[in-house]
């Protein structure tokens, strides 16, 4: 199964009850595979082809504030322009899965694999002070895997959450283990537009309050909510850390790669080691922190001019030289030249 | 064993569909897979390759430039993935429009004129499958009947009856194809 | 009158004949004295009421004057990013079909920055209620040009008067919206007059009753007056508007039970 149609076959299964998207490469496969595989027979699920991006995430909200499970995805320029209904869905406090298949940017750019929408991803990406949950799957696997626990997510901390996938996963077919159809919801969370009955005040879904002392008090409290997931929702991965002397850090597609970096470095005598944010916010500080203590250098490597790279320093305070190795455009850095780029870098 | 192939030839041959069937093949085996395109413009009638990974331990990269085996089917490919062959691995090609034959010598070189043959059996749908056999000769990382699985899994329902024809190619590929070079008999 | 007599002596029960409808919270509305919004609430409201469709109806609010309607209208309602509301309606509707799901929006939000979300709700004749006012300017942001400003009319971005070769020509959405096959009921009316109230009321009630027949959508738009950002008395705004608003704008039916009014 392709990644892309691993997403769209776990969001049905995930008992999503909605899913709104525009055609877009490197991800149509998403909306082609719903389509075909007429979910409405299935669980009920809606599926709607919208006008534009735009009309897409801004169907994620009307649906996600009627408390539904609602799905999107989308490659770079089209999350460019959901980036405004990503901004009220985050300040609405709605929950959402929104899927990024990144390719190369800036502006058009290429359809070729990127992870150049880091920034975008994991700063928020629209306007005012929030920040999506951010899942950064390996393998098709995952790609599947995350949608359910993005729904999981999404709802316990009311948040929009991104799985930042690249055109290389979305088009790659792998093995996978799909979960068993779960129901759709019968009972709906108490703040959701369900239509107000006797029993209860009325609903409003707004990312609007005028008053000063009122807006600040809340983004105090989404600012309590992003202290918490940093607190209990990092999620990471390591390789052959226990004795690394360089430690490699890539997500996604760039991990991928870097675990067969890490046993070529060591066959070449290099003690290697990787550390895989699989959430980007919350990104795992502690631990890099914890490992720059031991290793003599650091590498991120991403597809990009160096994003991540800047949240590893952060991380690590200043304690270990940290680098970049990137390629742009739509290229995938090979195994060989990572490994060739930790001598470069730390071996001279 | 972890086989790492690259499949390369025009939009339209049927190169990512021969690379599904090989990877379908291999989950069949129960072994770990990985199906990666090329995508974009090249399906669109350029050239178009597919690299698949089947092994018996779970898949690092799914993205490499040294291969196992090339299985290349246009002179674009053949210029592209030649010097991409691992010494000592296999370079499978369809000599049809080959201006230029592989030159290297420290890897196996074999030949499946596929293209002539499914002219032959009237039917050019099936010229992948013919290459597949060629490949499986050389190199039977798959069992036939789970070749015949994997192209159940991969051609729509509405096409099963084609089932036979393309099982019938994979078996002429096999006879068809042909030693060019081998390092060791020289 | 005996001079003990106090309001409280005259507000009974037994001497109303008309009250405020329990849709409508007690919040004071903020919309300018004279303004053609309060009414255009009030007939929604009052609807929903009469229809005894309170817990079955979900309201879209707009980007604009009407931004802060759900703060009086006592119905689960939605705050939509400017233009988007009939994006978000659709996807109120198909995920809860039997729901009755409306959009309330300015002309600014429906006929310029989401001209493409109402065409294409109309388009798809998704089964919801569009509620469009039109005062051709725009009121919230302080009195700059709409699409639907008219030629030679002044606003804060048009000073001398919308000119068509610098500005373009004023946009008929509603007239546009009722050419696509998705729409089932078009219709032009105002809340200057008591008469075009009763009629108002009408029509917004037919858009909410067509709603159980899931034949397409409805669209009513509501031409209105605008006395802040016109700079007039609200008494000679509703005055300019019959005048000027309506040659251009004229109120009438445009489309019923899926036909054209006027053709066959």
């Amino acid at each position: 199964m392709k990644g892309n149609e691993a997403i769209a076959e776990a969001a049905i299964r995930a008992g999503a009850d909605a899913y709104f998207g525009y055609p877009i490469t490197p991800q149509s496969e998403i909306l082609e595979y719903l389509m075909a595989e007429k979910p409405h027979e299935r669980t009920g699920m809606v599926v709607l082809q919208a006008e534009s991006e735009i009309a897409a995430i801004n169907m994620v909200y009307g649906g996600a504030a009627c408390g539904r499970k609602v799905i999107t995805s989308s490659s770079s320029p089209g999350i460019s322009l959901k980036q405004e209904g990503l901004s009220y869905i985050a300040g609405s406090e709605l929950p959402c899965v929104v899927v990024n298949v990144v390719r190369g940017g800036p502006g058009l750019g290429t359809i070729q694999p990127a992870q150049s929408d880091y920034f975008q991803a994991v700063k928020g990406g629209g306007h005012g002070d929030y920040r999506l949950i951010v899942l950064a799957p390996q393998s098709v696997q995952e790609m599947a895997d995350f949608v359910d626990l993005g729904f999981e997510l999404a709802f316990r901390y009311r948040n929009p959450v991104m799985i930042l996938t690249d055109g290389a996963l979305g088009q790659m077919m792998e093995k996978v283990w799909l979960q068993e159809q779960k129901p759709r919801m019968t009972i709906f969370p108490d703040w959701a537009t369900t239509g107000k009955t006797p029993d209860r005040e009325r609903n409003v879904i707004t990312s609007l309050d005028l008053d000063s002392a009122e807006q600040e008090k809340f983004n105090l409290k989404l600012q309590n909510k992003y202290r918490k997931l940093e607190a209990e929702e990092v999620r990471f991965e390591h390789t052959d850390t226990e004795d690394a002397e360089y430690l490699l850090v890539a997500y996604g597609t760039s991990a991928r790669i870097c675990q067969k970096s890490v046993r070529l470095a060591r066959d070449k005598g290099i003690k290697a080691g990787l550390l895989r944010p699989v959430t980007l916010f919350p990104f795992p500080k502690k631990p890099l922190k914890e490992l720059a203590a031991k290793v003599k250098g650091i590498l991120a490597v991403e597809m990009s001019t160096g994003q991540m790279v800047e949240d590893v320093r952060l991380a690590v305070e200043g304690k270990v030289q940290v680098e970049h190795y990137g390629r742009m455009g739509g290229i995938i850095p090979t195994p060989e030249e990572i490994v060739d780029a930790i001598g470069k870098n730390f071996l001279k | 064993m972890t086989e790492e192939i690259i499949i390369a030839g025009f939009g339209g041959q049927g190169v990512l569909s021969m690379g599904k069937i090989l990877a379908y093949s291999g989950i069949m085996e129960d072994q770990e897979v990985s199906w990666m395109p090329s995508y974009g413009p090249e399906m669109r009638g350029g050239t178009a390759n597919v690299t698949v990974i089947l092994s018996d331990e779970p898949i690092s990269s799914p993205i490499i430039n040294r291969f196992d085996t090339a299985i290349i089917l246009n002179q674009q490919s053949m210029d592209k993935f030649e010097d991409s062959v691992k010494p000592g691995g296999l370079l499978l090609y369809d000599g049809n429009g080959i201006t230029r034959h592989p030159e290297r010598k420290d890897i196996r070189v074999y030949r499946v004129d596929a293209a002539e043959e499914a002219a032959k059996m009237e039917s050019s749908r099936i010229f992948n499958m013919i290459v597949l056999g060629g490949f499986l000769k050389v190199k039977p990382l798959v069992k036939i009947e789970n070749v015949r699985k994997g192209i159940a899994e991969s051609l729509p329902e509405r096409h099963h009856g084609l089932i036979p024809l393309n099982e019938k190619a994979v078996l002429r590929g096999m006879e068809i194809v042909k030693q060019v070079f081998e390092p060791d008999s020289k | 009158m005996a001079e003990n007599t106090g309001i409280k002596d005259v507000v009974r029960d037994e001497n109303l004949v008309y009250k405020k409808t329990s849709v409508l919270t007690d919040k004071v509305m903020h919309y300018c004295p004279g303004c053609g919004h309060g009414t255009a609430h009030r007939l929604i409201a009052e609807v929903i009421e009469e229809m005894e469709i309170q817990s079955g109806t979900i309201g879209v609010t707009p980007v604009g004057c009407a931004v802060l309607m759900y703060n009086y209208l006592d119905i689960d309602m939605q705050e939509a990013a400017h233009g988007r509301a009939p994006a978000v309606a659709t996807a109120i509707k198909r995920l809860m079909p039997d729901k009755y799901v409306f959009t309330y929006q300015g002309d600014g939000d429906l006929a310029a920055i989401g001209t493409a979300e109402t065409i294409h709700a109309c388009n798809r004749g998704e089964n919801i209620a569009i509620f469009f006012i039109n005062n051709g300017i725009y009121g919230m942001t302080g009195g700059q040009m709409a699409p639907t400003t008219l030629l030679g009319m002044k606003s804060s971005t048009s000073p001398y008067g919308r000119d068509v070769h610098m500005m373009g020509n004023p946009l008929k959405m509603t007239e546009l919206v009722a050419q696509l096959p998705g729409t089932w009921y078009v219709t032009r009316q105002a809340v200057h007059t008591p008469a075009s109230v009763r009629k108002a009321k009408k029509a917004i009630r037919q858009a909410f009753e067509n709603q159980k027949l899931k034949k397409g959508l409805s669209l009513v738009e509501i031409v209105s007056n605008c006395n802040s950002g016109w700079k007039m008395s609200p008494v000679d705004s509703n005055k300019w508007m019959a005048e000027n608003m309506f040659p251009f704008y004229p109120p009438g039916d445009i489309k019923l039970e899926g036909k054209l009014v006027g053709k066959e």
